[in-house]
């Protein structure tokens, strides 16, 4: 039954607790579908087919017993290997933790099991979420569906790229500047950054604290929120969890869903629909923006003027935190080991095995952050960018006073050709131009399929306000509701 | 001009604890020059009364009750250290052994 990975996650739940499938067969149909196709695609590092045969007969016998099987159970989830799984390997795509199998589960893959659902394994990422196209991973880059000569979107492009492949239904990303999104938007796929505090950190190995979010990926909206609404919400192991229930996102989606937006005011951003975009991507957006006021929403042009240095802001703030937290990956408590021939001090073997595990991109985030920390340069670099930051925030928030969430294509290009960029480290960083400002700020965001342009998807983006994370769910299914959802060709 | 030099990198792989070679002393030195003038444009903005922003979630002293929970056992503390002792991390000499002795 091939057709089973061709659901969503919606469908499967509905089948596997009506009796119609099994939780088996519907993991064993992903199996067989990753066996065919992941050789081209590579969406995972790691596939864990016992477990996840052995997760899916517990739901089919906690079915038969009549015991409860959880909002989600049976379906397929696919987890980037940035987040801890309890005795299955996770590298966060680096050769430094190369071989680790963590003692502890993550928060979100906690959850994931509580819901029923079946973890299929770890996809690839650019190395410790470094990246915006799955070429910084150590194991080797990620392809496109779309077109498997092009990028997947990073870091998180394995998780979209199970999607588009139907490898997964859902899968588990994590957004620190737009790695959830932009994939999503490269792949035609949903992508949803929730309201930072709104996921759990706790197992999600470290990248930049004050901006890392976990968060949902699946080829519907509904079925965003629905992911969105199991890893969701308040724990006490992560001290910047916000302590308040998940937003009623599964509610709202399904509120859009009837494509009615009326009394809704969206904020196109004029800094994003500018120069800087390829002109099919603002065709798309724009032809999208217009489908969402056929449906009622009131339009307007919204001018955020310190968008524009969030980019240079994020990529001072962002590698100060990382070169701070990559600081435990010291040879000693987990990973690799390089140089201990007994003659060699600790830092001698400290840093042969950092040089060693650690690629080039997160080396360069290692050194700027160190540069941007050092006396003498902190006012310049880390502090003023700390100032922008606050001042990105008050655009968001005057924003917010005017509209009830803000708009703009996801990305500035759709996918490129793998190796188009990796030359040039800057321009890799241009792909994040409009998602990172959300980081900043803090608030939800979502990218929806909206159009394709030369044949590869645009997505639409959509930002609200924080903890107004059910607010981008309705006017993103709203827009599903009228442009669809697109498939890429076969594979 | 340039804004880092060959050897401010040298000494930044040092702080970073990274044994960076001659041949990436090279590449890095003119990539990092790159994304440091384009950075840099965060100067460009006048924020001199403006508070900086470490966070975005306004929590303070976040507190939980003094219970025991269940931890790792150390076993399980020590499965993926590369080396191990008596229930301890095993590290290389940190002291030069003539100190030591």
């Amino acid at each position: 039954m091939s057709d089973l990975t061709r659901l969503s996650a919606a469908e499967i739940a509905g089948l596997v607790a009506a009796g119609e499938t099994s939780a088996v067969e519907v993991t064993q149909a992903h199996l067989d579908r990753i066996a065919a196709v992941d050789d081209r695609v590579h969406a995972f590092l790691h596939v864990d087919t016992e477990g996840a045969l052995a997760a899916a007969r517990g739901v089919d016998e906690r079915r038969a017993a009549g015991e409860e099987i959880g909002p989600l159970a049976g379906v397929p989830v696919a987890v980037k290997d940035v987040l801890t799984t309890k005795g299955v390997p996770t590298t966060v795509g680096s050769k430094i933790l190369e071989g680790w199998r963590p003692p502890y589960d993550s928060t979100i893959v906690e959850r994931l099991r509580a819901a029923g659902t079946v973890m299929l394994g770890k996809t690839n990422m650019d190395e410790f979420a470094m990246g915006s196209s799955t070429e910084y991973s150590a194991y080797g880059p990620t392809r496109n569906p779309w077109d498997l000569e092009r990028i997947p979107g990073g870091s998180g492009g394995g998780s979209a790229a199970a999607l588009a492949a139907y490898e997964a239904p859902l899968s588990i990303g994590s957004d620190t500047g737009g790695s959830i999104r932009q994939p999503g938007a490269v792949t035609g796929t949903v992508g949803a950054k929730p309201t930072y505090g709104g996921t759990s950190r706790y197992g999600l190995v470290a990248f930049s604290s004050s901006l890392d979010t976990p968060g949902p990926c699946a080829r519907t909206v509904l079925d965003a929120a629905l992911l969105h609404q199991v890893i969701g919400g308040h724990d006490p192991r992560d001290s910047t969890s916000i302590p308040a229930a998940v937003p009623d996102v599964v509610g709202a989606a399904r509120l859009g869903a009837t494509g009615d937006l009326t009394g809704v005011k969206l904020g196109v951003v004029t800094e994003f629909t500018g120069e800087g975009a390829e002109p099919g991507v603002l065709a798309a957006f724009r032809e999208s923006a217009e489908a969402l006021a056929k449906l009622g929403a009131e339009i307007v042009e919204v001018s955020c003027p310190h968008f524009k240095y969030a980019l240079p802001a994020y990529y001072l703030i962002a590698p100060s935190e990382c070169s701070s937290n990559l600081a435990r990956f010291d040879g000693v408590r987990f990973g690799l080991r390089v140089g201990d021939d007994g003659n060699r001090s600790l830092e001698e073997v400290m840093s042969l095995t950092r040089e060693a595990g650690f690629g080039p991109e997160v080396k360069r985030r290692i050194m700027i952050g160190t540069y941007a920390l050092s006396s003498g340069y902190y006012d310049a670099y880390y502090g003023q960018a700390q100032k922008v930051r606050t001042l990105i925030t008050r655009d968001f928030t005057a924003a917010f006073e005017q509209v009830d969430a803000l708009i703009s294509p996801t990305t500035p290009f759709v996918a490129f050709p793998i190796g188009a960029r990796t030359s040039d480290p800057y321009q890799m960083y241009l792909a994040d131009l409009f998602t990172i400002p959300t980081n900043l700020y803090g608030g939800p965001a979502i990218s929806v399929p909206c159009g394709l342009s030369e044949g590869l998807p645009v997505g639409f983006q959509i930002m609200a306000p924080t903890m107004a994370d059910d607010r981008m769910y309705r006017v993103a299914a709203a827009l599903e509701s009228t442009v669809g959802t697109f498939t890429p060709p076969a594979l | 001009m340039a804004a880092i030099s060959r050897e401010e990198v040298a000494h930044l792989a040092r702080l970073s604890r990274l044994a960076v070679t001659e041949e990436e002393l090279d590449t890095f030195a003119g990539q990092l020059d790159v994304i440091l003038q384009s950075v840099a444009q965060v100067g460009e903005v006048t924020a001199a009364d403006i508070p900086p922003t470490s966070h975005s979630v306004p929590l303070t002293n976040v507190l939980r009750e003094d219970v025991v929970v269940p931890g790792l056992t150390p076993q399980e503390a020590l499965s993926g250290a590369p080396d191990a002792e008596e229930q301890r991390f095993r590290v290389p000499r940190i002291l030069d052994e003539d100190v030591a002795s």
